[in-house]
C-alpha cells in the first residue's frame, strides 16, 4: 500500500475500515458501545482524546508518492496526441494539472493558461476545427463546468469535437472542510449532459484510460460532439497501488468510419440531379477536413450546378464561378431538386418566417422541388434542447456523413450522365459564372457607398482588412457575424482552413476565445490568423487576450465596434415598433456607450499591441499594416475601429 | 430565432437593393422624376431623424444598407413608395406608424437620402479591385 513512505488514501480507508469492523465485533467495542460518550474536548491537564481510526491525520507521517495516478493519466492523454489542454486552474484537477507540468513535461498535451472556462472550452472549440480532431480541457467539477457550459452547448450545436475533463472529489470522508465541499457533486456531468454526447464518470484507472480512449472515439464520430470525463480527486492524486499496476493498458483507438450514404439513395439522388433543370448545391457543416472542398468542387463542376455556401465551415471557394451564395432566394425559387449536404437547418432554408405580430412563413421553393438531404445529423439527436430546428421535408434523407458520401455521389452522378446531358450543363455553367461575375462587380460597387464614411463602413473594414493580409498564408478564424458578410463577398477564399463557420449555438462570447483558439492551431503552420471581432462579444471574457499575448499567438484583430449589442438593439426596436410606441428608447439596455469601450487600452493592460478607436477610414489601412508587423513577429495585436452597424 | 431573422432580413434586404438598384433606364427616368415631385424636406434634420428614429441601426448612417436593411440611398426609391412601405412594410422592417413618425418627419427623412452623395467610382478605389 505505501511505497517510500508514501500512502495509498483508497487502501488506508480500506483498512481502516476493516479494522473498524472488528473493533465493532469485539467485547471492547460492546463495552465501548455501551460507555457514556467521551468528552468532545479534553478537560484541562488531561491528554488528548486519541483520534478516531479513521481519522486521516493518521497518515501525517507518510508524506510523499512518486507515482500518482494522474501520471497515467497523462501516458493516456499523450497516447491520444492531445496537443493543448485550454484550462483555468482548479483545485478539484490539481493532481493532473501537477502531472501535466512535471510528469509530462507540458508537451502534449501543453498547459493553456485561460482566465475563464468559457474561453478555455471556445479555444478548443476552433482548435477542433483547424485540426480536425480533438482538444482537451480541464475544468473545475462544480463552478468552473458552469463557467463552461454555454460554451460547450456552442460546440454540441457545431458539431465539434472537445474532451472536457472535470475534477470532482468523491469521496465525501476525504474532502477538505469547506470550499472543496461547495465544488464537489454527485454527478458532475448532470449539468452538461444534454449537450454532451457521451460522459463517464472512471473508477479506476485502467477505467479512465478506457473511458479516455473510448471519448475520444465517440467525438470524433459524425456527428462529433463534446464528450466528458469526470475525474476524481483520489484518483488523480493518489499513488498507483500494486495492484492496479499490473492492470494498467492504454486500449488501442480505432476511429470510427464515418457512416455513408446508403447507395440506393445515393443513386437516386445522382439520378434526380443529373435529370435537373435547376439544381443546387447548398453546404452548411460539411467540410470536416480538406477533402471535404475538394469533393464538393468536382460535384458542383460535374453538374455545373450552383453552390450556395451557408458557411459553416469553409465548403467552397468564395470566387468559384459556380458560388452564388449571395443569389440564396432567387436560385432557390426556381430550383427543381436541391441537395442539402450538412444543413443545420434544412427547413428554414428552403422557407422564409416572416417575424411581424402574427408570426407566419412560406416556402421558397416552387411546389414539386425535390429536397434531398444528406446529413450526420439525423444519426443522433437529443431532446432537450432545441437545436435541431424545424422538420423539414425532404424527399431523400440520407443519415450519413456528408463529406464520406460526396465520393460515391459524384461517381453515381458520372454514372448517370450522357453526352447530351453533358453539353446541356455547360451551358447551364455558362449561364451560372456569368451571374457570379456579375454578382461580384454588384459586389464591389455595393460597397463604394459609404466607403469614406465615419463611422466606417463595414465594407470598408473588411476591404482594408483584406488588403494587409492577402499577400499572407491567411486564415480567417473568427468574425462577428454582423459586417454584412463582406469578407465572404470580398475576399478570396479558395483553402480549407482560411474559414471555420460560426459558434454554432449562437452563444455571444465565442468570438474572442475562438479567434486564439483558431491562432493558436494556426501556429504551427505558420499561418496568420485573423478576426473581425464583435465589440459585445469581446466584453463576455476579454481575459482570452492575456492568454493570447501569454502563448505568444500570432493573431491580428479588428474590433468592429459598433457600440451596441446590435442585433437586441434591432429586436427591442421591432418590439417599440411593433406596440406603437417607438424606438426612442431602444438603446436603454442595448448599447454599450457613456461611457464607449477603449479596448485598445484594454488589451494594452495584457500585454497586446493594440491601436485606436479609429473613426477615420483613411487612419485604418497604416494602423493594420503596423499591427500586422507586430503579428508576424508572432504575437498578438488589435486595432480598434469605431464602425457603422451593420 | 436569431438566424432566422438574418436569414430574412438578407433575402428582404437582396430584394430591395436589387430593385432599387437594378432599375431600366426607363424606370430610372421615371423614378428621378418622381423624386422631383416629392415634397421638400429639410436633409439637415432629416439626417439626425435618420439617426434618432433609429433607421441607421438597419441602414447605416449614410443609408448604405447591409445585410440587416436594403440600401436607401443615393437615388432613393419614389417618396410614395417609400412612405407606403414605411406605414406598411411587407418584409422584415417593423412598421413605423404615424404616432411614431410624422409625415412631415419623413419627408426631411426622404430629404437627407436624396441629399446623399453618389458613390465614389469603384474603379477608382484600388482596394475594391483586387
Amino acid at each position: 500500500m505505501a511505497k517510500n513512505g508514501s500512502v495509498d488514501r483508497r487502501n488506508f480507508l480500506k483498512s481502516a475500515a476493516v479494522t473498524g469492523a472488528a473493533i465493532v465485533g469485539s467485547a471492547a467495542a460492546s463495552e465501548a458501545q455501551n460507555a457514556p460518550p467521551a468528552p468532545a474536548a479534553a478537560a484541562p491537564g488531561t491528554a488528548p482524546i486519541a483520534p478516531r481510526e479513521t481519522d486521516p491525520s493518521l497518515e501525517a507521517d507518510i508524506v510523499t508518492t512518486d507515482r500518482p495516478g494522474g501520471d497515467f493519466m497523462v501516458d493516456v492523454l499523450k497516447s491520444l496526441n492531445l496537443e493543448y489542454v485550454a484550462a483555468n486552474p482548479g483545485s478539484s484537477f490539481r493532481g493532473i494539472h501537477e502531472s501535466i507540468i512535471n510528469y509530462g513535461g507540458n508537451s502534449a498535451p501543453e498547459f493553456i493558461t485561460c482566465c475563464h472556462e468559457e474561453s478555455s472550452v471556445a479555444i478548443a472549440h476552433a482548435y477542433s476545427k483547424v485540426e480536425g480532431k480533438p482538444m482537451a480541457v480541464l475544468v473545475h467539477g462544480t463552478v468552473g463546468l458552469q463557467h463552461a457550459s454555454m460554451a460547450m452547448y456552442n460546440a454540441y450545436c457545431d458539431r465539434v469535437p472537445i474532451i472536457v475533463m472535470a475534477g470532482n472529489t468523491l469521496d465525501a470522508t476525504m474532502r477538505r472542510p469547506g470550499v472543496e465541499w461547495n465544488h464537489s457533486v454527485q454527478d458532475a456531468a448532470a449539468m452538461v449532459r444534454d449537450f454532451t454526447k457521451w460522459d463517464d464518470l472512471p473508477w479506476s484507472l485502467p477505467h479512465f484510460a478506457e473511458s479516455a480512449v473510448r471519448a475520444y472515439k465517440i467525438s470524433m464520430t459524425p456527428p462529433m460532439m463534446p464528450v466528458m470525463l469526470v475525474l476524481d480527486g483520489g484518483l488523480q492524486e493518489d499513488p498507483i497501488s500494486d495492484e492496479v499496476k499490473g492492470r494498467l493498458r492504454i486500449p488501442k483507438l480505432t476511429l470510427t468510419t464515418p457512416p455513408q450514404g446508403d447507395a440506393g439513395a445515393v443513386a437516386e439522388a445522382a439520378r434526380l440531379l443529373v435529370n435537373a433543370q435547376n439544381p443546387v448545391i447548398i453546404a452548411d457543416r460539411l467540410a470536416r477536413t480538406p477533402a471535404g472542398m475538394a469533393h464538393l468542387i468536382e460535384l458542383a463542376e460535374v453538374l455545373q450546378a450552383p453552390v450556395i455556401d451557408q458557411g459553416g465551415r469553409m465548403n467552397f471557394p468564395s470566387h468559384h464561378a459556380l458560388n452564388l451564395s449571395n443569389g440564396g432566394r432567387a436560385l432557390l425559387g426556381n430550383a427543381d431538386v436541391i441537395l442539402g449536404l450538412e444543413l443545420a437547418d434544412f427547413w428554414g432554408t428552403v422557407d422564409s418566417f416572416r417575424d411581424s405580430l402574427i408570426r407566419s412563413s412560406r416556402p421558397i421553393t416552387k411546389p414539386g422541388t425535390k429536397l434531398i438531404s444528406i446529413t450526420a445529423g439525423d444519426l443522433y439527436m437529443k431532446s432537450n434542447y432545441q437545436d435541431f430546428q424545424r422538420y423539414p421535408e425532404v424527399d431523400i434523407a440520407m443519415a450519413a456523413d456528408a463529406e464520406a458520401t460526396l465520393p460515391a455521389l459524384i461517381e453515381a452522378v458520372k454514372r448517370a450522365m450522357t453526352g447530351d446531358k453533358k453539353t446541356a450543363f455547360e451551358a447551364r455553367g455558362k449561364r451560372y459564372s456569368e451571374q457570379h461575375g456579375n454578382a461580384l462587380d454588384r459586389t464591389r460597387s455595393d460597397a463604394a457607398v459609404a466607403w469614406d464614411a465615419s463611422p466606417v463602413s463595414t465594407a470598408r473594414l473588411t476591404a482594408e482588412l483584406y488588403n494587409v493580409i492577402r499577400n499572407e498564408d491567411w486564415a480567417l478564424v473568427s468574425a462577428s457575424g454582423n459586417t454584412s458578410n463582406w469578407e465572404k463577398r470580398l475576399w478570396k477564399f479558395d483553402k480549407h482552413y482560411q474559414w471555420l463557420g460560426g459558434s454554432g449555438g449562437a452563444g455571444v462570447g465565442y468570438g474572442a476565445p475562438a479567434a486564439v483558439g483558431g491562432a493558436l492551431a494556426n501556429k504551427k503552420h505558420g499561418r496568420i490568423s485573423v478576426a473581425i471581432q464583435g465589440d459585445g462579444d469581446f466584453m463576455y471574457a476579454p481575459g482570452v487576450w492575456w492568454t493570447a499575448a501569454h502563448h505568444k499567438l500570432p493573431l491580428l484583430a479588428v474590433m468592429h465596434n459598433n457600440r451596441a449589442y446590435h442585433q437586441e438593439v434591432m429586436h427591442v426596436q421591432r418590439m417599440g415598433n411593433r406596440h406603437n410606441r417607438g424606438i426612442t428608447r431602444a438603446h436603454i439596455g442595448t448599447t454599450l456607450e457613456d461611457p464607449f469601450i477603449n479596448y485598445a487600452q484594454i488589451v494594452k493592460g495584457m500585454g497586446v499591441y493594440s491601436e485606436g478607436p479609429i473613426s477615420n477610414p483613411n487612419d485604418l489601412g497604416p494602423a493594420l499594416a503596423r499591427a500586422l508587423a507586430v503579428v508576424k513577429k508572432g504575437e498578438p495585436a488589435l486595432v480598434d475601429v469605431v464602425t457603422q452597424p451593420r | 430565432m436569431k438566424k432566422h431573422l438574418v436569414l430574412t432580413f438578407i433575402f428582404f434586404a437582396a430584394c430591395v437593393m436589387a430593385s432599387a438598384a437594378q432599375q431600366a433606364p426607363a424606370q430610372q427616368n421615371a423614378s428621378a422624376q418622381q423624386q422631383q415631385n416629392a415634397p421638400q424636406g429639410n436633409a439637415a434634420n432629416g439626417r439626425k431623424l435618420f439617426v434618432s428614429f433609429g433607421c441607421y441601426q438597419c441602414h447605416g448612417y449614410e443609408a448604405q444598407g447591409g445585410s440587416a436593411g436594403a440600401r436607401l440611398a443615393p437615388r432613393p426609391i419614389p417618396y410614395a413608395q417609400l412612405l407606403k412601405y414605411v406605414r406598411h412594410p411587407t418584409g422584415e422592417m417593423p412598421p413605423f406608424t404615424e404616432k411614431v413618425v410624422k409625415d412631415s418627419e419623413l419627408t426631411d427623412i426622404y430629404a437627407f437620402l436624396r441629399a446623399q452623395p453618389p458613390a465614389p467610382d469603384v474603379d477608382k478605389i484600388p482596394l475594391l479591385k483586387q
